[in-house]
């Protein structure tokens, strides 16, 4: 095995933008270079912040660190980019072990096994959730050490979620295609497009981050007292993001340089919420 | 009190004379803990401080997808009121609850007016 590694890391170092990390990483966590290993699959992630197995890999460095929270989510990033990611549905499920929640857990493996029937780890883990020998403990050692073969036979990247009629949604409104970006709860991008200065299109990339924001603002809100959420406004280095919920299973984003003040991109995000809510109503 | 307790005192101090508005925290922006607090009674400092945390997190992470680089203000609009964030070069999260009349006057003095 150090062989393998010092093979790996020899070839990480000649090519920094190869997936051997995965494998690397993978080593050195089983290895328990938990810090080596950590450092390794953040600096895959950066490279590779859309690939589903980079998180899941990240998630379970975190979780033999006892990180739970960030590896929590970490694979739920990988199932918003994959949702049928056996690695992250193992790991979620370890995790739900973990604080007791058996039904959610089961939930998890059974969604696992409808993608990976043949998997042995998980039928065992969801014989034993479902009460069958052994216990939760077990179960949850089951799920744990089941979530470490995901590298060794690494599933297929989902196909990204195709726009559906991008260019009805936002017709006529400035930056439709490189500005505006309208999702589902979920983070599936229901319209519109969105390009960094570079004109890399980052459509994808965007919505996967945003997945669950809708739902976390809503929480925050009403944790407050402060009635619905009508809008999130930040300001970042090189541009202005503004965010609206044009339904409550919607989320907008509207992105625009610096030059662009906050207010003027309210407006833009309130013609565009106005139009997406239409366009949602239409295809209700 | 400690130095560092006594000059986070006097930062939230100076954030909650502020008109309306109901409490501050500082929050550890990589895991959502309260550092320090000034917040009106009935506030959930440590439940609202990890939701802040978490949305920081989402956002930074999708701005930098996005091009725009991490947050350097952020504002929750709600019906009644706001949550301001300000994220700090050393990891923290300054983050203030007002309601509805305070947020422009407390945006206009402590954060968008500072730095332009």
């Amino acid at each position: 095995m150090p062989d393998e590694i010092k093979t790996l890391s020899s070839q990480l170092a000649q090519d920094p933008d190869s997936l051997v990390f995965l494998r690397l990483g993978e080593l050195l966590r089983h290895k328990g270079q938990l810090d080596t290993a950590h450092r390794v699959a953040l600096t895959g992630l950066e490279r590779h912040p859309h690939l589903p197995d980079a998180h899941d890999l990240y998630a379970r460095i975190l979780a033999d660190k006892h990180d739970y929270e960030r590896a929590f989510d970490e694979w739920d990033m990988a199932l918003r980019i994959a949702p049928d990611h056996v690695g992250a549905l193992k790991g979620l499920a370890f995790l739900y072990f973990k604080i007791g929640d058996v039904q959610q857990a089961a939930a998890h493996l059974e969604a696992a096994q409808r993608v990976a029937p043949d998997d042995p780890g998980v039928a065992q883990a969801l014989a034993m959730a479902r009460g069958g020998e052994g216990g939760p403990a077990d179960a949850e050692a089951v799920a744990g050490g089941g979530a470490t073969e995901a590298l060794t036979a690494p599933e297929p990247i989902a196909p990204a979620a195709q726009p559906l009629e991008e260019a009805r949604v936002f017709a006529g409104l400035e930056g439709a295609q490189e500005g505006l970006l309208l999702l589902d709860a979920s983070g599936r991008v229901l319209g519109g497009a969105l390009k960094d200065s570079g004109g890399r299109d980052v459509t994808d990339a965007v919505a996967a981050y945003l997945a669950g924001v809708s739902q976390e603002a809503a929480r925050t809100v009403k944790l407050l007292g402060l009635g619905k959420w009508t809008g999130l406004a930040a300001e970042g280095h090189h541009g202005h993001v503004h965010l609206a919920a044009p339904t409550s299973d919607a989320l907008l984003l509207v992105v625009r340089d610096r030059a662009v003040p906050m207010g003027r991109l309210a407006v833009i995000a309130q013609r565009a919420a106005l139009a997406a809510r239409r366009w949602l109503e239409a295809h209700a | 009190m400690t130095a560092p307790a006594a000059a986070y005192g006097k930062a939230l101090d100076l954030i909650t004379r502020v008109r309306s508005v109901r409490g501050a925290m500082l929050v550890s922006a990589e895991d959502g803990i309260v550092v320090a607090e000034q917040l009106m009674e009935g506030i959930k400092g440590p439940a609202v401080s990890a939701l802040a945390a978490s949305l920081a997190a989402r956002l930074r992470r999708a701005m930098e997808a996005a091009g725009v680089g991490a947050s350097l203000f952020w504002h929750l609009q709600a019906e009644q009121g706001a949550l301001l964030v300000v994220p700090t070069s050393g990891g923290t999260l300054v983050v203030a609850v007002a309601s509805r009349t305070s947020m422009w006057d407390w945006c206009a003095s402590s954060c968008c007016g500072r730095r332009r």
